[in-house]
């Protein structure tokens, strides 16, 4: 059955203020109901709200700020299905106190949850469209809501392709998603890995050499990039040598999020606040601070 | 079936070449087939050829003592493989193994390295597409060394 644009639209929210009822510098407790190891050192966490069973409505691109009591607070993407809003998923990367300590967290553990903030994909800007969507890393993580929601509207969109590089086989995250969107036909899935023993049968090099190897129209396709800076910085430009415009391109930039809500100033990108005015921003608006060394 | 000529000119590489050149090269070309698992070429074997990917999947391939095999890059349909044929001692410096079956159009590299030293044009048109090649290579290689998505990314 063809999805209508306007159904489409009825089910995300469309301004990221207006899902926050509440208080937004006031965590709200969220329970832990599974921690799903990934790779070595990411794991997926599964919450619902702890006081309520009221759904979580958010935006595919969308992040929140989880807070471990006693430890910190981490702004996190959000990776899970917009369209199953009961559950919080959340995939993070243990890498300072805070997410090691998430790492830890059982069954039943509370965290605080505030939520959700920012800008998102534009995925209803991209209907009619083809979407090029590139990931590096973790960077995938972000970008899967948009994924599900795209492929749950699949009639409302072009050709769709997933290019994704990963460090090595072992960091590959989502494979069995990968496996499952790499067997449908009606997208296009190429995922690489920078290095590789001899037993790897899939791609070996950067992902942005994936991208010559694509087909799409790139005069009709909208672009999300989310990875490294420094990825994304060369995504660009083996995107723009396809013939894909600048307006046509979106990434997700990450900074140091601390209040989320444009006051405290610590996400501060040139004019920009990455916590509101991103992080997902079309490429035009930041060009000419992308690659900035000191911002 | 197709003219090698008519199969060469399609290709990007000789985008722009001179019928000439391309008639020439044609008669250096052949057909090669290689199953999963067979070798193109093994690390020190003299580099007499090169390779346009016609079908299939190559890895270039590095052993690694206590590590063993290492895969350094995969190339597929539409790339080049091989520029050591055209820089002395003409030795491979890795193996090249077909990881399905894998259809390429061979070049002698030894005919055409002769041609080049009498057709300065030929050698000209020929080392700007491979130097072509050749930085995106380095440039890929240089990304994977950057180690993007280490622990500092």
């Amino acid at each position: 059955m063809e999805t209508l644009v306007s159904d489409v639209k009825q089910e995300l929210p469309t301004d990221s203020m207006a899902v926050l009822t509440a208080d937004p510098m006031i965590p709200e407790p969220f329970r832990v109901v599974q921690r799903k190891p990934e790779t070595e050192d990411t794991f997926t966490l599964v919450l619902e709200r702890a006081q309520s069973d009221r759904p979580f409505e958010f935006q595919p691109g969308q992040f929140n700020m989880l807070y471990v009591f006693g430890v910190g607070e981490v702004p996190i993407s959000i990776s899970g299905d917009p369209a199953q809003p009961q559950r919080l998923v959340h995939t993070i990367r243990a890498v300072g106190t805070v997410t090691r300590a998430m790492q830890k967290l059982r069954k039943g553990a509370i965290v605080g949850v505030r939520g959700p903030f920012g800008r998102g994909w534009p995925v209803l800007e991209a209907q009619q469209q083809d979407v090029v969507i590139v990931a590096g890393g973790i960077g995938l993580a972000p970008l899967r809501p948009a994924l599900y929601h795209i492929l749950r509207h699949r009639d409302a969109y072009g050709r769709v392709v997933l290019l994704y590089g990963a460090r090595t086989p072992e960091d590959i995250l989502y494979i069995k998603e990968l496996e499952k969107w790499r067997g449908r036909f009606d997208m296009e899935v190429k995922v690489t890995v920078d290095r590789a023993l001899g037993d790897w049968h899939g791609h070996v090099g950067v992902v942005t050499q994936l991208i010559p190897k694509t087909s799409f129209d790139p005069q009709n396709a909208i672009a999300m990039i989310c990875g490294p800076e420094i990825m994304m910085r060369f995504t660009i430009y083996e995107l723009q040598r396809s013939g894909m415009p600048n307006d046509r391109i979106y990434v997700s930039m990450e900074r140091n999020m601390k209040c989320a809500i444009g006051f405290c100033g610590h996400c501060q990108y040139g004019p920009k606040f990455i916590c509101k005015d991103g992080p997902v921003f079309r490429y035009t608006e930041i060009e000419n601070l992308f690659g900035i060394r000191e911002i | 079936m197709e003219n090698l000529d008519v199969v060469l000119k399609k290709h990007p590489f000789f985008e722009g070449m001179s019928e000439e050149h391309i008639r020439f090269i044609a008669g250096c070309a052949a057909n090669e087939v290689y199953k999963n698992g067979d070798y193109l070429f093994r690390d020190g074997e003299s580099a007499d050829k090169f390779y346009f990917i016609r079908h299939g999947h190559v890895a270039l391939e590095l052993h690694a003592p206590e590590r063993g095999v290492l895969t350094i890059q995969t190339l597929g349909e539409g790339d080049v493989l091989g520029w050591s044929w055209l820089i002395p001692p003409y030795k491979w410096h890795f193996d090249a193994r077909a990881m399905t079956l894998t259809r390429v159009l061979a070049l002698d590299g030894k005919c055409l390295r002769k041609k080049c030293e009498t057709d300065y044009q030929l050698g000209y048109e020929l080392m700007k597409r491979i130097a072509h090649i050749m930085e995106e290579r380095l440039h890929a290689t240089r990304l994977q060394l950057l180690d993007m998505y280490g622990v500092h990314a």
